[in-house]
């Protein structure tokens, strides 16, 4: 199998290329029914100011990948191979000292579920003041304290030098967010993780986390990764789009390249699967038949195969018995896509649009 | 919350109350002769029909349960006069609880005699399964599924299912019998203010019994416990935040993980206070515990409902403590 890694338009001799480059990551649990494959021969990159966008179900490996970046995995309970450079070190087998200097200094994480992602027990400002005081040993209490309030301030909280006394409880779904990202910036981490930053959250509330995010990322210049299953937050929020199934990246490409024209039938069957407000009431969703393949037993061949509905278009079997390479797509650079259609594009055009967005696919015409 | 407190413990009054009641008419209507206990211990005379029948009058059995009900109440509150047989009369100040057929003292004076070497076994047997307990089951928390954990586990397991008498029974029989180890030579209660030293070698043996024993159920509370927070989101993002595993640990998954357990010990502290039968019997320490069987089997009716009370109150304050330990640990609970 041979990679091509997402990042191949910038050099990669670079020394100052992307902050963070995974290449090649395989994440493995032992388990007692046999080694689960939650994430298989992942690459991507990204650079300080850029967004990148990895979208998937749920079990898809997108957050285990992530978690492996943040190195928050038992190293008992987990196998992690390839390589991980996080602005130059290399992380997959760094001593856990080392690992924790960076943890919450040169990357973050924020995670979704605020609620039950703060101590229940602590003030928020402890918490932040906690993070802070982390990474900055000779920083007294009330530095500590005054950064908390600061960074609540930074992220909209009104009042926050009384907030800062308050409890995970007794705020808002939305202000409890912007908590936890206030924490996830206190270090001024060149990446952080946003893990499902608005999956809890009201849909007016989840457009202000997101702003808040995009002018944070603008002022911090950091570089982002969102994880999420919407595309709607892919649309607004990320510069390219990495595509998850069963661990590995089925497609991959700029957003505007990924929302516009997908090659691959799974990021067909997302498309088809959102709602779109104002669409014409013709359009139909179509969801994406079965559910994610078990990662203990995954299927042979192509891992969308038992869902997809293209795969009889492929000449003969080959989607039963080997496992697509990541090619580039249709003449385009940088799309790359896992597939074995000949002729994608066409398919999508004359088939997948007219279904999802007929008046979209009558202005094509 | 002090408010709270006041509130919990009027209706803790209100229990008690209820309690002693349930507690009178068992043995108004059960079915012992409790004069037949003072009528036998009385070594003056032989214990003829009508001397019982003299004892039955002056006990006040032959009136309706509410009025004699309504004295012990009375004496209670302020105290009253007991009259035994057909001479001796005694005077009971409040809180009156009755005089010990048996002995003929005041039960409250008996009560307050013992409770130090049941407080004693008590509070020492359960600093040791606490601090035992605890660490050990964060410990194995910690290193879940491995085989240090699974070996602790079920070891544990083996040792909490043997009965807790005859585990404290073979104690006893090994360490102070059969090998006569000098520490565990003298066990039973003596007064920490007379000799510290000989206090601490008379409990000790004690101690070491409830130590074990308890430690092995606490253990497996934390660790339980422990477990199921260590997957909690909050410890994830302490671990995101750059966190040492001990201050992790410690400090954001030990909090929570003490909740539950917490409680759990508040029932059971209050019931070890209320008399460790079995310690105090097979270590021969005169508490409580040892008394209220004791007074069971000799049928000794104010005796009994005293310990019975006591029990109930007991557990009444420690519940009440329980809640605002808890208040105190997670500021979502708020007293009122």
């Amino acid at each position: 199998m041979t990679i091509t890694s997402p990042s191949s338009t910038s050099s990669p001799s670079d020394v100052d290329g992307p902050y963070l480059q995974v290449e090649d990551l395989t994440v493995t649990f032992p388990t007692q029914d046999g080694p689960v494959q939650a994430v298989k021969g992942l690459s991507y990159s990204v650079e300080l100011g850029k967004t990148l966008g990895i979208v998937g179900e749920s079990g898809s490996g997108k957050s285990v990948s992530s978690m492996a970046v943040m190195g928050l995995h038992d190293a008992k309970s987990s196998e992690i191979s390839g390589s991980i450079r996080v602005g130059g070190t290399e992380v997959v087998g760094l001593a856990e000292s080392r690992m924790r200097k960076l943890r919450g200094n040169a990357m973050a994480m924020i995670f979704q579920d605020a609620l039950a992602a703060l101590h229940p027990f602590y003030r928020v400002g402890d918490q932040l003041a906690e993070a802070y005081a982390m990474h900055h040993p000779k920083a007294s209490k009330r530095d500590g304290r005054r950064k908390a309030i600061e960074m609540l301030d930074r992220v909209g909280i009104p009042q926050p030098d009384r907030r800062v006394d308050d409890f995970a409880h007794q705020f808002s779904g939305g202000m409890r967010q912007r908590v936890m990202i206030a924490m996830g910036l206190i270090n001024d981490p060149s990446l952080l993780i946003a893990d499902e930053p608005t999956t809890a959250l009201d849909v007016t509330v989840q457009a202000q986390i997101l702003d808040l995010l995009q002018d944070l990322q603008r002022e911090f210049n950091s570089a982002v990764i969102i994880i999420t299953h919407d595309l709607g937050v892919i649309a607004e929020m990320a510069d390219e789009v990495l595509v998850m199934y069963a661990g590995r990246c089925v497609e991959f490409g700029t957003t505007k390249e990924i929302l516009t024209r997908p090659e691959m039938p799974y990021s067909w069957g997302l498309l088809s699967s959102i709602p779109e407000v104002g669409a014409s009431t013709d359009a139909r969703l179509i969801p994406i038949p079965g559910n994610p393949p078990s990662l203990l037993k995954p299927p042979s061949g192509c891992s969308f195969h038992p869902r997809c509905s293209h795969r009889d278009k492929v000449p003969g079997d080959l989607c039963f018995t080997e496992l697509p390479a990541l090619t580039p797509a249709s003449n385009r650079a940088g799309h790359l896509k896992r597939c074995h259609l000949p002729n994608p594009e066409e398919i999508y055009r004359t088939e997948v649009l007219p279904e999802i967005a007929p008046d979209l696919a009558e202005e094509i015409r | 919350m002090f408010a709270y407190v006041v509130k919990r413990l009027l209706s803790g009054v209100v229990v008690l109350f209820l309690i002693s009641m349930s507690v009178f008419l068992l043995f108004w209507y059960g079915p012992s002769e409790p004069a037949q206990t003072i009528c036998d211990n009385d070594t003056s005379n032989r214990c003829t029909p009508a001397r019982l029948e003299v004892f039955r009058e002056n006990l006040g059995f032959n009136n309706p349960w509410y009025e004699e009900y309504g004295k012990f109440m009375k004496g209670v509150v302020a105290g009253r006069e007991i009259q035994f047989g057909s001479t001796t009369k005694f005077d009971c100040p409040a809180p009156c609880l009755g005089y010990s057929y048996r002995t003929k003292a005041p039960v409250f004076e008996e009560m307050k005699q013992r409770m130090p070497a049941t407080f004693s076994v008590a509070i020492g047997g359960a600093f040791l399964y606490l601090t035992l307990g605890i660490p050990i089951g964060v410990a194995a928390a910690r290193r879940r599924g491995t085989l240090t954990d699974k070996a602790l586990v079920s070891s544990f397991l083996v040792i909490s299912s043997i009965p807790y008498y005859l585990f404290a029974l073979l104690t006893w029989l090994f360490l102070t019998i059969s090998w006569e180890i000098p520490l565990f030579s003298d066990t039973g209660y003596f007064p920490i203010t007379e000799n510290p030293a000989k206090w601490f070698s008379g409990m000790f043996l004690a101690w070491m019994a409830l130590g074990a024993f308890g430690c092995t159920t606490y253990t497996r509370y934390s660790r339980g416990s422990m477990v199921e927070v260590l997957n909690e989101d909050y410890i994830r993002t302490a671990k995101a935040k750059g966190l040492r595993d001990n201050t992790v640990v410690y400090k954001h998954a030990l909090r929570s993980a003490l909740v539950p357990v917490i409680t759990i010990f508040g029932i059971e502290f209050g019931t070890l206070l209320a008399g460790t039968i079995f310690t105090e019997t097979i270590f021969d320490i005169d508490g409580i515990g040892l008394w209220s069987l004791q007074a069971v089997a000799q049928r000794d009716l104010p005796v009994v409902s005293a310990t019975a009370l006591f029990a109930a109150a007991v557990l009444i304050i420690s519940n009440i403590v329980v809640d605002v330990i808890y208040s105190v640990l997670d500021p979502r609970v708020r007293l009122s």
